[in-house]
């Protein structure tokens, strides 16, 4: 019995010394994605673009003559856990990069995180506006954040003579964050804005609120919030009757998901999104995008996650050319490399600019956004 | 006025599977003295069973319903077989705390059977709604309210009107007492606690697919059922069936005329009210405890 207890550290230290060796054959870099919780679908899809990124550039020979290794963990769509993730993927894993964390809350909790570790994270979803204006150096966003989309939405609003609209968004940084910004440009441009409704992550029933909004004098409603909930709010609004305009923001509706599950309440709805999976030679490049949208078909996954996935595959991109150009997998050698990549993006070339207070600046890179509508179950693009 | 009425109607259609919900975990306190904490996940488990008969099997709607009752009805049972029979006898916490281990283990075991990405289920209903007037309200919505109200009718009467429902009211005033008369005390715990299970199962099967299905589905579905039985009283079914009615009520005014971003935090506030002034529950007659 003694001699076992004293065989378990002897070999528990062999195991490590190992397990050091082989992890020292890989660069790791840790994806902080929600795969269990309210965001589940979107997440998995940026986790399985991720994959492809990793496979590709690992097919042609890995960086600095080692393969990549993705170290995925799952945030459970809590902020809490988020940052718990982050904190083991720097401290236990070793990454000296992340990409995360899907939710801007998810993000925001995570960020004090890397202050602390000093470990830089390519931003692939979030878009609140706190996110790079708050002065965190180590935060590197290739998605647009909200102002950008309601500054692309600006050119279309006269066309669609707005005139008053509801908002109904997700209760988190992310939908009162659009909702902010959308309502200040409306405003802006004489819009009335209504209401602003809220609805929690995980709520599954939102008649309350639709009702609500199918009550009020305006003609629009702007709906902010993940593929799941989203179709929900289509099916309880088509239930109750409500014959507003649905615009949704925030580039997670998976269009092809709502067709499929709402059906003829889809009909007639907008959505601005990220990518236009659905016309790849409309995309800034319509090689790549060519590239990824077989190899997403060739894996067998659903086409209507292609406009999710699309961020996993660019963010690990991001984060490899900057371990390229860093020449070393050490956090503040890539945090310095991310400066001066250029990379061609499914969605723009990904060149981080400068955002958020003097010194301590955030970067941004400066994605492109779409306006497309539900016809006849398909998917028409509009001039933004 | 028209937003009152469809706020009242949505109120009907909620508040009927908030009083399954509650009524299935009454049932289980009341006479077993056992705080269910698998009552989420039983909700969950006939939610799957529903994707797996109507999506992966292919067959019909209809028929996976009373599949998904009786499935909630096994497992139900099982689980008092194996966890709570040896405990029989030991005090409330220990047998909460395992109640809370199975909760966990089981959620665990459909992430990892299903994943975490939620399903839905396909129904047999048309698209466009009832339209009455200014309101309307889903076919399916109608569908899962008669239901419901079924399934609470056949408990009340399964308690009331039978010989087993005497030995289970018999257990709930006085187990020993029951024991001393020929009621196999035994039998009735795991009858009480399979009948519960499967009321769970059923409010899971009916609303799986008006929402979506997904391993945590069952979290808020047990707070909320938790809240039904606070405002009913322990024990007390009736009291169960009207507190779903209040919950559902408060939930939907508080939403629509107070600010929908505490609409889950309506229920919770008539609890503290209740818990201040009526701690027994609003319905909550003189009875004998223990």
């Amino acid at each position: 019995m003694t001699r076992t207890i004293r065989l378990v550290p002897a070999i528990a230290l062999a195991t490590a010394l190992v397990g050091g060796a082989v992890q020292a054959q890989t660069i790791k870099i840790g994806v902080n994605e929600p795969l269990t919780g309210a965001f589940a679908a979107s997440g998995t899809y940026v986790v399985n673009g991720a994959k492809i990124a990793a496979d590709e550039i690992n097919a042609k020979g890995g960086i600095l003559g080692k393969k990549i290794e993705l170290v995925i963990e799952d945030n459970k769509s809590n902020p809490t856990e988020a940052a718990a993730v982050a904190e083991k993927l720097i401290t236990s894993d070793k990454v000296p990069v992340l990409m995360g964390a899907w939710g801007s809350s998810l993000t925001l909790a995570v960020m004090p995180k890397l202050m602390e570790y000093e470990t830089p994270m390519v931003v692939e979803t979030s878009s609140s506006g706190k996110i790079t204006t708050t002065g965190n150096p180590f935060i590197f966003r290739i998605s647009p954040p909200s102002a950008v989309e309601a500054a692309a939405f600006k050119g279309i609003v006269d066309k669609l003579a707005l005139k008053k609209v509801d908002f109904l968004v997700i209760n988190n940084d992310w939908g009162r964050g659009t909702a902010e910004d959308f309502s200040k440009m409306m405003k802006d441009k004489g819009i009335t804005i209504g209401l602003v409704e809220t609805m929690d992550q995980g709520a599954q029933d939102m008649s309350a609120q639709l009702s609500k909004i199918k009550s009020s004098d305006s003609e629009t409603v702007i709906v902010t919030t993940a593929v799941d909930q989203l179709t929900l709010i289509f099916k309880q609004a088509a239930a109750l009757g409500l014959k507003k305009r649905i615009i949704t923001t925030g580039g997670s509706q998976n269009p092809d998901q709502i067709i499929a599950q709402a059906g003829a309440a889809a009909n007639g709805t907008m959505h601005l999104t990220t990518f236009l999976p659905w016309f790849p030679d409309k995309t800034p490049n319509p090689e790549a995008t060519n590239y990824f949208i077989t190899e997403w078909k060739k894996r067998g996954f659903e086409f209507a996650g292609c406009t999710e996935s699309f961020r996993g595959y660019d963010g690990i991109r991001t984060a490899a050319a900057a371990i390229e150009k860093a020449g070393k997998a050490e956090p503040a050698a890539i945090k310095a490399a991310l400066w001066n990549i250029n990379i061609k993006g499914l969605n723009g070339d990904i060149v981080f600019r400068k955002s958020g207070p003097e010194g301590k600046e955030s970067g941004q890179s400066q994605p492109n956004v779409y306006l497309i509508e539900i016809n006849d179950g398909k998917v028409e693009m509009k001039t933004l | 006025m028209s937003e009152f009425l469809q706020h009242l109607i949505n109120m009907l259609v909620l508040g009927g599977t908030y009083a399954l919900l509650g009524i299935g975990l009454t049932l289980i306190f009341g006479i077993m003295n056992v705080v269910n904490f698998t009552h989420g996940v039983l909700y969950t488990f006939g939610a799957y069973i529903m994707f797996i008969v109507v999506q992966q099997l292919g067959l019909n709607f209809f028929l996976a319903l009373p599949v998904a009752v009786l499935a909630g009805w096994l497992l139900g049972a099982a689980i008092e077989l194996t966890l709570l029979r040896p405990l029989r006898g030991s005090d409330i916490d220990t047998t909460m705390l395992v109640m809370i281990g199975a909760w966990i283990a089981m959620q665990s075991g459909t992430l990892w059977i299903w994943g975490g990405v939620a399903k839905s289920v396909a129904t047999p209903f048309p698209e466009a709604p009832l339209v009455l007037g200014p309101v309307s309200v889903s076919w399916l919505r109608l569908f899962v309210l008669a239901a419901a109200a079924l399934l609470i009718l056949v408990t009340y009467l399964l308690i009331n009107k039978t010989s087993l429902g005497r030995a289970m009211r018999a257990t709930f005033q006085d187990h020993d007492t029951a024991s001393l008369m020929g009621v196999n005390v035994d039998m009735i715990y795991t009858s009480t606690f399979a009948i519960g299970s499967s009321l769970a199962a059923a409010a899971g099967a009916l609303l799986g697919p008006v929402y979506v299905i997904f391993p945590q589905m069952g979290d808020l579905a047990a707070v909320k059922a938790f809240a039904i039985v606070i405002l009913g009283g322990l024990g007390n079914i009736t009291g169960a069936v009207i507190g779903g009615f209040i919950l559902a009520l408060a939930e939907e005014l508080g939403a629509g005329y107070v600010s929908s971003g505490y609409r889950d935090a309506m229920g919770f506030l008539i609890i503290i009210a209740v818990l201040i002034f009526r701690p027994t529950g609003l319905f909550a007659r003189a009875e004998r405890v223990g």
